[in-house]
């Protein structure tokens, strides 16, 4: 079970969180023309990384916010975790 | 009355508390502290199971937790467990234990046949024999299989034992209680660390029980025992035998399962049988210990065979013999301890010693005490079947591949050492990258991956000088990381005899002619000819070796096989062993009970059960409930001999005739606050938001941002800033989630606040043409005319004292109202509308009904809302807005969700008025067509409409919109069934939807 730091709540264990995608996909902004294959791409298609990967986690146990967590998807060693408007 | 092979006045057995159990049948005694292994063993029974696939005579081979054979079932309280080591089994009173693994009995095994039909059974016989032909699988190969493997069988009954879970935080966890982890654990506390010491056997001490070495002017065993004692004086430790670590996972998590009752006759109220401990640690201390490993040789499974260890354990902690006439074979120097043992207790040992002239301490001492030693000596072959009767020894050659002329010796046990293996599962479980040390021909941890750090013979180390002196300066470095404090403890001065170095020899060739089997892996029956055709079979990776042969699989997990098979694989490839590599470690290091996996969480504790404020009301009168994601909803209420049918068509007809009510509590609510609500709205639902008044409630679906229809519900504006959104039952926590994903991540200039409030609110659908004459009595102040309170409109309004929020809206289609109340007011409320309906005719209704109502109404719900629907397939492009953007409108534009044929909902009735469509049915064009007959569209939701009184049914239907006035079939496999139905408008009553404006 991973141990994850909550940038509001602390180290807390894996149980308290909900995994939430890939935090580097940008959702087009609204009523912007799109093409199509730029919507296919955000919608469909996620890198699947092995080794460091910038994803969403929704603290959903416990103060049900969303913040990014860096980590190896191979070792699942965490580097760091940050406020959605956080770059690092 | 006597046992055989007890000898007197030695061991920590306690002789005053005699045990009385049963084995296979029969009544033996035993003493408080014995396992069931050194209990049989002093009662001369070898002979405790069968082998794996040659069904060969099974008897004791190690001590503890490395015993691959002596499996038994266990049977205590009329419950049985299988797979019990019998090592590990400490006897209790009553004890009752069999014999796996043979049938009709242990001593007349049938599969012992095996044993004969070799050519059955080579490496990969599961792969080659069973694969052909295929229809002989199902019926022949595959209960051959069952019956003849497997150790033991699984209970079927409920099991009535409590397991726990427990969740618990250290700086230091420290894993076994050897002089490493005693020495570690000792340093650290002193040092202020909080230590987690957990040791798997009863009795702390590790191999300082069985050792003849002295510590600080103490024998090593009373020196275990005062610092066992002081720890458990600290309040920073937490001390805890019959506990075994047998999982490493991520973030230094570690689970250790605890047997709290497995060693009494009973359970002890309010103790659990086995607990699961949770441990986040902040450092992790690995002082397993190290196993002893076999010398290969002929017959070298026959009971009687035994560890040179675990010989001298069963002697110096059971006072037990496992012969009284042994021999020992050895490459090293333990078996010289060993034989010393059985010197000492006036049994004359023989040793057969690999090497040809080595020198120690040890060995002088052998010599001093006039022990039979033979240099260069090694068993070629165990003889006796279900016993060791005597062993083939010969003179080996000092390259090791000749042997001399073959003699025969006496004996009734042949006691192994072939050096030790480090205990290295949960260091390779961590991530550790394990390097191999040709010092001592094993594998040891190498470059941490995770905050572990093994220490004592773990790490290779078998000098007792050494490990102490290293376990101290670790568990003294380590807790000062964590306290900063630096405690030093003095590290005590050690009296220990001098060993000399172990021979790298390991498996004895076969003399010419012979055909022995040579054992590598003792649980799976695997051989080393099994390896050698693997090998000759183009199997390379020693991960793909395991999986043929069986290597290393199963409980055992190669615990006492794996670095012989590896030896082995180097061999014959011409390889290093540490080129070959080693095969993953996986927890569970020992099996472990899936009661404990489970926990409390069984039953009704598998989930929580939430129940509306009003249940115990529906309780008494005769609600029978049904589970709607985690709450219970009465489903009907039963009255005199009603089923779900009558019930739940008399309920439905009431609302339309008269009046019902239904519990809605469990719909989901989100109370929403903040400027920006209007536009963040707008943004979530398909249709227009903006414009929505105070007072008003509007209906609206949301998608995913795939275009797929997530969820409906209606949104009511409070006030200027405060709104309240309804979700479906199931849906409740997603959407919250989703919400709270754009305000936070997607759209945080938005100044909204959302808080589920689902259990904030009870709530009461009140539903049919006499529900407003209901609404006016329950609020006489409050003006809820057609003109008050119209279609979608929302008041707030005093119930009998009790603040209320009137919603006008309708699930049924009927003329309809939602009252909420606070939680607590719930029951008051609901009680108030039956007395107030009574003169209406007011019954309420449950879910059963209540899907009666939509379904025939044609309106979606969640099998219509079934995560491959968009709003078109629904009927609701009416409410997706072409002028606004929102989630997942862009993908409503993909060409297979415009498509002039798109899947439409629409409405079934069977052509014989009659017939119920199974939900689920499939609809085609030909009742009888060659398979698969092409599938138009199915059937999601079934009903009988208490309007027209017949079958009706929603269906999801390629092309529906021109499908009405269409025959079709409706087929059900499962049913089996085949339905000629006519298809029809979705909006089967009230088409134009007049009674909920009425
Ligand atoms: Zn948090």
């Amino acid at each position: 079970m991973l141990h994850i730091k909550c940038p509001h709540c602390g180290l807390r264990s894996q149980n308290e969180f909900a995994y939430g995608g890939d935090a580097t996909v940008k959702r087009p902004e609204l009523n912007k023309e799109v093409s199509d294959k730029e919507w296919d791409t955000f919608v469909y298609l996620r890198k699947s990384p092995r080794g460091k990967h910038l994803e969403f986690w929704h603290h959903i146990s416990g103060c049900r916010q969303w913040f990014k967590v860096e980590r190896d998807t191979v070792t699942h060693e965490i580097f760091k975790t940050l406020k959605p408007n956080e770059d690092n | 009355m006597s046992q055989d092979f007890r000898i007197d006045k030695i061991g920590l057995i306690n002789r005053d508390k005699k045990i009385s159990f049963k084995f296979n049948g029969k009544n033996y005694f035993g003493y408080e502290g014995d396992t069931l292994a050194s209990a049989l063993i002093a009662n001369g029974v070898h002979l405790v199971g069968r082998s794996f696939k040659y069904h060969r005579p099974r008897g004791f081979f190690g001590a503890g937790v490395d015993e691959p054979y002596a499996i038994v079932q266990l049977y205590k309280n009329n419950e049985t467990e299988p797979n019990v080591r019998a090592t590990e089994q400490e006897l209790f009173e009553g004890l009752e234990a069999k014999s796996v693994n043979c049938w009709p009995n242990v001593n007349f095994d049938i599969g012992a046949i095996n044993n004969f039909l070799n050519k059955f059974f080579p490496a990969g016989f599961y792969y080659k024999t069973f694969m052909w032909p295929k229809s002989f699988w199902y019926k022949v190969y595959e209960p051959f299989i069952r019956k003849a493997a497997g150790f033991g069988v699984a209970s079927i009954k409920h099991d009535k034992e409590r397991y726990e879970h427990k969740y618990e935080y250290c700086d230091l966890l420290i894993t076994g209680s050897g002089p490493s982890g005693l020495a570690s654990a000792y340093a650290a506390a002193k040092n202020g660390a909080r230590v987690i010491l957990a040791e798997d056997k009863p009795r702390f001490g590790g191999s300082l029980l069985t050792s003849e070495v002295n510590i600080g002017n103490q024998s090593g065993k009373e020196w275990a025992e005062n610092i066992v004692a002081e720890l458990k004086e600290m309040p920073n430790v937490i001390v805890k035998n019959r506990s075994q670590v047998f999982g490493y996972y991520d973030h230094n998590m570690l689970v250790m399962s605890e047997r709290l009752s497995d060693h009494l006759p009973k359970s002890k109220k309010y103790s659990p049988r086995q607990r699961l401990w949770y441990i986040r640690a902040k450092e992790v201390v690995i002082s397993s210990g190290s196993i002893e490993r076999p010398l290969v040789f002929g017959n070298n499974d026959t009971p009687g065979v035994v560890l040179s260890s675990a010989a001298k354990e069963y002697l110096k902690v059971y006072g037990v013999l496992v012969g009284r006439n042994p021999l020992i074979f050895t490459n090293n120097d333990s078996g010289y301890e060993t034989a010393i043992e059985f010197k000492k207790n006036g049994i004359w040992p023989v040793i057969l010693d690999t090497r040809s002239n080595p020198n120690s301490e040890v060995i002088d001492e052998a010599k001093r005490m006039g022990i039979n030693i033979k240099f260069s000596y090694v068993v070629v072959a165990a003889k006796g079947y279900k016993k060791v009767k005597s062993a083939e020894i010969a003179k080996i050659s000092e390259d090791k591949k000749d042997l001399g002329q073959i003699e025969n010796i006496n004996c009734d046990c042949i006691c192994v050492s072939g050096f030790w293996t480090p205990t290295i599962h949960l260091a390779s479980q961590s991530g550790n990258k394990t390097k191999f040390d040709k010092e001592i021909d094993a594998f040891v941890p190498g470059q941490s991956k995770q905050e572990e750090t093994t220490v004592g013979s773990a790490n290779g180390i078998f000098t007792l000088e050494e490990t102490l002196k290293t376990s101290f300066e670790t568990g003294q470095e380590l807790s000062k990381k964590i306290t900063k404090n630096d405690n030093k403890v003095s590290i005590p001065t050690v009296v220990e005899k001098k060993l000399t170095k172990h021979d790298k020899f390991w498996c004895v060739p076969l003399p010419e002619g012979k055909k022995y089997k040579r054992f590598l892996d003792f649980q799976n029956d695997v051989v080393v000819t099994d390896v050698e055709l693997a090998l000759r079979e183009g199997y390379r990776s020693i991960e793909h070796v395991k999986r043929y042969t069986t290597l290393g699989m199963a409980t055992d997990q190669g615990k006492t096989s794996n670095l012989n098979g590896l030896q082995l694989v180097s061999n014959v490839e011409n390889k290093v062993v540490p080129a070959v590599g080693h095969t993953t470690f996986r927890p569970p290091y020992t099996p472990v009970t899936i009661g404990a996996i489970v926990g409390r969480e069984i039953g009704k504790h598998s989930k929580p059960t939430r129940k509306s404020p009003i249940h115990l009301w529906h309780e008494k009168n005769n609600a029978v409930f049904v589970d709607a994601g985690v709450w219970l909803r009465p489903r009907y209420y039963k009255q005199r001999d009603e089923g779900l049918f009558e019930a739940s068509k008399r309920e439905a007809e009431n609302v339309r005739k008269n009046v019902g009510v239904c519990d809605v509590t469990t719909l989901g609510k989100i109370d929403i606050k903040g400027p920006d609500v209007a536009e963040f709205l707008n943004r979530v639902y398909t249709n227009a938001w903006l414009k929505l008044p105070v007072g008003k409630a509007r209906y609206g679906v949301m998608l995913r941002e795939d275009g797929i229809v997530m969820d409906d519900g209606t949104t009511t504006r409070i006030s200027e800033n405060h709104y309240h959104m309804t979700t479906t039952t199931a849906q409740a926590a997603n959407v919250l989630s989703h919400l709270e994903y754009y305000l936070q991540i997607v759209w945080p200039e938005l100044n909204v606040n959302v808080v589920s409030t689902t259990e904030q609110w009870a709530g009461a659908a009140i539903a049919g043409p006499k529900s407003r004459n209901v609404l006016q009595k329950l609020f006489p102040d409050t003006d809820v005319s057609n003109e008050g309170l119209p279609f979608m409109g929302y008041l707030e309004g005093n119930l009998f004292g009790v603040y209320a929020r009137i919603f006008r809206i309708s699930f049924s289609g009927e003329l309809a109202y939602e009252v909420n109340v606070q939680s607590d007011n719930g029951n008051f409320m609901w009680e108030k509308i039956i007395e107030i309906g009574k003169e209406f005719s007011i019954q309420p209704y449950g879910t059963e009904a209540l899907s009666t109502l939509r379904i025939e109404m044609g309106h979606v719900a969640g099998s219509e809302l079934d995560g491959r629907t968009i709003p078109y397939d629904n009927g609701l492009q009416g409410l997706v807005s072409k002028k606004k953007d929102f989630i997942g409108k862009r993908s409503l534009n993909r060409s297979a969700f415009t498509a002039e044929d798109r899947q439409k909902v629409v409405g079934v009735v069977p052509l014989d008025k009659k017939t119920s469509i199974p939900e689920g049915s499939h609809l085609v064009k030909e009742a009888k067509s060659k398979l698969p007959n092409p599938k138009l569209g199915h059937v999601s939701a079934s009903c009988w409409s208490v309007e027209y009184n017949n079958p009706f049914s929603l269906a999801i239907l390629r092309d529906g919109k021109n499908m009405i006035g269409e025959k079709l079939f409706a087929l059900s496999p499962l049913k089996n069934k085949t339905i000629p139905v006519e298809i029809v408008s979705s909006h089967y009553v009230d088409p134009k939807g007049e009674r909920v404006r009425s």
